[in-house]
């Protein structure tokens, strides 16, 4: 994968719940309940910081993983969310503040 | 087990409000002559005030937000508080009646990301449906409203109340849903009203008409499955929680009052006197209602529908004891399924609206 800019879809609704994250897209009402890295990289999705530093930063320090394969993870797991309307991605940074910007608790 | 049952199970765990209900007025421009409210617009919530819940809620944990009222569309700040709800990422449903809903507030509630909009419908006969609401031309301008809505993309429930005046119209509505591409509803259940004035209960669905509603295959599904008798009963009925209310969910009226739920009128704090975490973790009421397990239920204990039926406690606690049985949902128990419950073989809950066995009939509401 090219560089990878993730950020947030502002259409969905998201709560963290203990170590989880719980999503709600409002384009077909699926939920999703995110574990703690999914978590992490959902929170760190801001439109301007690649994904690979997402992960290189917030994932490796915190969970025992091998950068490589952390990253590919990742990868699949943005792809997928993006696939539900839940994550923008982008080869560029994301410039909309509307998406990049979260009040979540 | 279902995601959204998983979600509800950990948030009982972990002791989040998942779910709260906030009426934002409690005026309307409809006098709905079943409506449990009064329409009192005194004192009511400021716009500060509601931002300052809101994000009380969401650092609570809630998650899932109705606001409702009333008619939410009077307030000059609805949308400021629809949109400050979306900011804070709350899943929000609204309910309303649709009458004030314009082409260019349909789309303003899409773009903020409403999640689905329930919309009162009583008949698909105007002079059915205006009656009950006491505002001519009121079915008219709903479902202008809900198809303004539905062209916006919006998701668009149409909630059929069903009582005496409109027994025989939920055909009609489900039609209307159909041709609206909205999904359906339907609630045979008329409560007392939040100031225990009961002589609403009168517009009740009579037996008759409720035992043929649970029977109509278009409303139920499988008749044969809907009406079973009620399966045996287990210790995990016994243990478990007879309702969310209270546990992961919550009401919040016009005044800032907390409930356990808009039908449970037990008030439990109020939001300009302490702090929503405050009341959740601490208001001897709230903590009362979540001691409360299925084995704690008197009489309920020994009935055979209790790992069935939709006894709501609420109900329970305006006919005098909220661990008691609810004389309505009895009621239904015993029409679905033909097996008398322990309520009604005790003497202490048959509806006195009912007219099916009026042997059995004990109680005021």
């Amino acid at each position: 994968m090219k560089e990878c800019y993730v950020a947030r879809s502002r259409t969905v609704a998201a709560r963290q719940l203990g170590e989880e994250m719980v999503i709600m897209s409002a384009v077909d009402s699926t939920l999703f309940n995110l574990n703690p890295v999914a978590a992490l990289i959902w929170q760190a999705a801001d439109g301007k910081t690649p994904l690979a530093k997402i992960v290189e930063e917030r994932i490796c320090p915190v969970f025992d993983v091998e950068p490589g394969e952390a990253l590919r993870d990742a990868e699949q797991f943005v792809t997928e969310l993006a696939a539900h309307g839940i994550l923008l991605l982008a080869e560029s940074p994301i410039l909309d503040p509307s998406a990049a910007t979260d009040k979540t608790p | 087990m279902s995601l959204m049952e998983q979600l509800n199970r950990k948030a009982l765990g972990l002791g989040v409000p998942l779910s709260v209900h906030l009426d934002v007025t409690y005026r309307c421009n409809e006098r709905c002559e079943h409506c449990y409210l009064e329409h009192d617009g005194k004192n009511e919530l400021t716009t500060a005030e509601i931002r300052g819940f809101l994000l009380q809620f969401s650092e609570a944990g809630a998650f899932f937000l109705t606001i409702s009222g009333g008619e939410p569309l009077l307030r000059r700040d609805f949308f400021e508080i629809i949109e400050f709800a979306r900011e804070l990422k709350f899943n929000v449903k609204l309910k309303t009646n649709a009458v004030l809903v314009r082409e260019n507030d349909a789309r303003r509630l899409r773009e903020a990301g409403v999640e689905q909009v329930q919309v009162s419908v009583y008949s698909h006969k105007p002079e059915i449906h205006d009656a009950i609401t006491k505002l001519p031309g009121s079915l008219s301008r709903t479902l202008e409203g809900v198809r303004l809505m539905r062209a916006a993309g919006l998701k668009v429930t149409l909630a059929n109340v069903l009582m005496r005046s409109n027994a025989g119209d939920y055909a009609g509505v489900q039609a209307l849903a159909a041709e609206t591409g909205s999904q359906y509803t339907l609630d045979p259940t008329i409560t007392p009203m939040l100031n225990g004035d009961s002589s609403i209960l009168g517009m009740r669905l009579p037996a008759q008409g409720l035992r043929a509603v649970f029977r109509d295959a278009r409303l139920v599904g499988n008749v044969d499955d809907f009406c079973a008798p009620p399966a045996p009963i287990d210790d995990e009925i016994r243990e478990g929680i007879p309702c969310s209310a209270g546990h992961t969910s919550c009401y919040v009226s016009p005044w800032a009052d907390v409930y356990p739920c808009v039908q449970f009128p037990l008030p439990c704090g109020n939001l300009r006197q302490q702090s929503f975490s405050e009341i959740w973790a601490a208001s001897a009421q709230l903590l009362e209602v979540r001691s409360i397990r299925a084995k704690h239920l008197a009489t309920c204990l020994s009935c055979s529908h209790l790992g069935t039926c939709t006894r709501c406690p609420g109900l329970a606690f305006m006919e005098g004891n909220m661990r008691g049985p609810s004389s309505a949902d009895c009621e239904k128990s015993f029409l679905r399924t033909g097996v008398a419950t322990a309520g009604m073989l005790a003497g202490s809950a048959v509806s006195p609206h009912s007219s099916s066995h009026p042997a059995l009939v004990q109680i005021q509401l």
